[in-house]
């Protein structure tokens, strides 16, 4: 069963004190990271992008809502779809779009890239390209928060696709037997490039995976921002009471190709079903009718958040366009730690 | 060249397509298995599906790791499995199965297993996919008795070396350099059932005073190289093994033997590199031949970084080719 919330009354996290600052919150940060992506496509159709992006465009509500029910001190790991993430956790913009230009003032002075990026000052500990390869850096940052007693738990998203790597299996057995504070949070947007989740898991939810290892699983409604901040917050509140790891899928949808202009010979989705979810999923739009309907925020307000954020992001994109390439010599930087005297 | 001559020119991608499906459909033991098949995200299983059915086409989980010993047990018990696994370096998941499995079993069990498995891997560097995309890993695999490798530079060779390779009773791990699909790696198109042996190395340019050994795209950059210097006398010889392991020594030596001299040109990290092999082995066996130090043209001993601004400097160039030609005539 996927968990919704019910759009009818003012929910208790909104109605409290500090209720209204969360919502806006949410939504200031699903913005973003729309924003972002879309003027990462923009970069794209310029010619100003050197390489190829996985967008996290629809699946807005699952990176927010994880992301804000974890700290800034908290831990945080990702994939391939890798721009949601970092903004989600608070990054800021203007170092991360100067990194997808490959600039010197990007958050990995260019090193990394859209699909490596990372950001410690937040809590993010990095992207990974290779599919599944950060889910044991999650569980080895919770393992370290565990021995030094510190109170942090390390948030690792993950696909659907990546649910049939060993290392998460390795990796969810790990943090069981020693009870470490991580959250498996797996963003199952349907596809593995052209894969569908149906024709590679042997389960229909990639929550019922958490039985294997005595974990909670639980299914989200990954277009609605509030039920997965909801299961996120409790998989986070146990880990933090020493009670162990926790599973929350949320099930979404990639609005746009597995990498933003990939040609894909052969259709795999019916692109005129695609089209529909902007009308009928778009989670900035459900929110936005909710936090209406609740009397959260007046259409104007929202309007002018969202033109902050715009505002934001276009100043993000000159930064990053007027910012210097790296010198040739940052190549060979950062192999090793340097020694200083 | 104009779009005609073009059209009649063999491209990678239709290579791969073509050897494998004129060897599936001559030996239904091959199966193939990759990510992202049937929809032929690639571009090198068009019509595969169609032409052999779900049972010997499948879409491989992302499950590296398992995909390699899954092939391993298969071809145990009597298939012959190709497995894409597109880019190279998603082999670091599976490098269990490739060693302990894939590359021993037929050893430790005193010569019952039979492993004919083909590996096929794209070396995609020189694209701004930065360090988790870019790697170059065959000599890695050079290093671990019991698997072949090719590393073909042209279409046609691509073909004729993948068919080899389905036909061989042993492992075979096929890299395919990315930047030679487009117009660096077209070839002339063979005629039917085109072979190219295991362990052969094809000399693209004959030459008399210094040998120039390219590997993947270093075969091509070794070739613009011999034509750039032979407008300034030097005759380059160019070598381009195609198969790295078993490597063709006897063409190798010989030609080091005549001019004396040695360059190879390879695209992967310098240390412990296809380069640093052959020349080790040039410097035992042909010392007495040699008129000059052996050098090595590689990919600097750093990761691949994402910015254009850095990414070129770190690979192997014609320039860098005729530089290194340079010193070996101190
Ligand atoms: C180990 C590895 N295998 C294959 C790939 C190629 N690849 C990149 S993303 C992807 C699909 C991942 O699907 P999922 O985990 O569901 O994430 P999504 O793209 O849907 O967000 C594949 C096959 C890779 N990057 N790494
Ligand atoms: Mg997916």
């Amino acid at each position: 069963m996927t968990v919704s919330t019910e759009p009818t009354a003012l929910p208790a996290e909104f109605a409290c004190a500090g209720g209204r600052e969360l919502a806006m919150e949410m939504m200031r940060r699903m913005q973003r990271v729309r924003l972002f992506e879309e003027a990462t496509k923009v970069l794209f159709h310029a010619g100003e992008l050197p390489a190829m992006v996985h967008l996290s465009i629809g699946q807005e509500a699952a990176v927010v809502g994880a992301c804000l029910a974890t700290g800034t001190s908290d831990y945080m790991t990702g994939n391939h779809r890798s721009h949601g993430h970092p903004i989600a956790k608070g990054a800021r913009l203007d170092a991360l779009m100067a990194e997808l230009l490959g600039k010197a003032t990007g958050v990995c002075g260019g090193k990394g890239g859209s699909m490596h990026l990372a950001d410690f000052s937040v809590g993010s500990l990095g992207e990974s390209g290779i599919v599944g390869s950060a889910i044991p850096v999650a569980t080895g940052a919770a393992l370290a928060a565990q021995v030094r007693g510190s109170g942090q738990v390390a948030l690792c998203f993950f696909g659907d696709g990546a649910a049939s790597e060993g290392v998460l299996h390795e990796s969810m057995n790990m943090a069981s037997i020693w009870k470490l504070p991580v959250v498996y949070f797996c963003e199952n947007n349907g596809y593995a490039v052209s894969v569908t989740a149906e024709e590679s898991l042997s389960v229909p939810d990639v929550s019922m995976r958490a039985a294997g290892y005595s974990m909670p699983g639980v299914t989200v409604d990954g277009q609605d921002v509030l039920a997965v901040y909801r299961a996120t917050a409790e998989a986070v509140r146990r880990a933090r009471a020493g009670e162990g790891p926790s599973l929350v899928e949320a099930k979404t949808y990639r609005f746009h190709e597995h990498a933003y202009g990939l040609q894909v010979p052969t259709p795999y989705r019916d692109q005129s079903v695609v089209d529909s979810w902007f009308a009928t999923v778009d989670p900035l739009t459900l929110f936005h009718d909710r936090l209406v309907a609740w009397d959260v925020a007046t259409s104007q307000e929202l309007d002018a958040l969202r033109a902050e954020v715009r505002s934001e992001v276009d100043a993000a994109v000159e930064f990053a366009r007027v910012s210097p390439f790296p010198p040739p010599e940052a190549a060979y930087t950062d192999v090793y730690k340097e020694v200083t005297a | 060249m104009t779009t005609a001559t073009r059209a009649k020119q063999l491209g990678f991608l239709q290579a791969i397509n073509r050897a494998q499906t004129e060897e599936m459909t001559r030996d239904e033991r091959v199966i193939l298995m990759g990510q992202d098949l049937r929809a032929n995200v690639f571009g090198a299983a068009a019509g595969a599906l169609e032409k052999f059915g779900p049972s010997r086409i499948r879409d491989l989980p992302l499950a590296e790791a398992g995909s390699i010993g899954v092939a391993a047990g298969a071809a145990m018990a009597g298939l012959r499995p190709i497995i894409d696994l597109t880019v190279a370096s998603f082999v670091f998941g599976a490098m269990d199965q490739f060693v302990s499995q894939l590359a021993k079993a037929r050893y430790m069990f005193g010569g019952q297993a039979t492993l004919p498995v083909v590996v096929r891997a794209a070396l995609y560097y020189h694209g701004g996919t930065a360090g988790h995309h870019a790697d170059r890993p065959y000599p890695m695999f050079m290093n671990v008795p019991g698997l072949k490798i090719i590393l073909p530079s042209t279409a046609p060779d691509l073909l004729g070396l993948l068919k080899s390779a389905i036909r061989d009773d042993n492992p075979v791990l096929c890299f395919e350099d990315a930047n030679l699909w487009g117009r660096k790696g077209r070839g002339p198109i063979p005629d039917a059932d085109h072979i190219v042996p295991l362990g052969q190395a094809a000399v693209r340019r004959t030459g008399t005073d210094v040998t120039i050994v390219g590997i993947g795209l270093g075969a091509f950059l070794a070739e613009q190289a011999a034509a750039e210097l032979a407008a300034d006398g030097i005759s380059a010889e160019v070598i381009d093994p195609r198969t790295l392991v078993p490597m063709d020594w006897p063409t190798i030596f010989e030609s080091v033997t005549r001019t004396g001299r040695l360059v190879v040109v390879d695209p992967a990290n310098r240390t412990c590199s296809a380069a640093s092999e052959i020349a080790a082995r040039v410097a035992e066996d042909c010392f007495d031949a040699l008129r000059g130090p052996l050098v090595r043209v590689t990919t600097d001993d750093t990761h691949v970084p994402f910015s254009p601004a850095l990414e070129k400097q770190i690979y192997p160039s014609k320039d860098k080719v005729v530089a290194a030609v340079r010193r070996t005539f101190v």
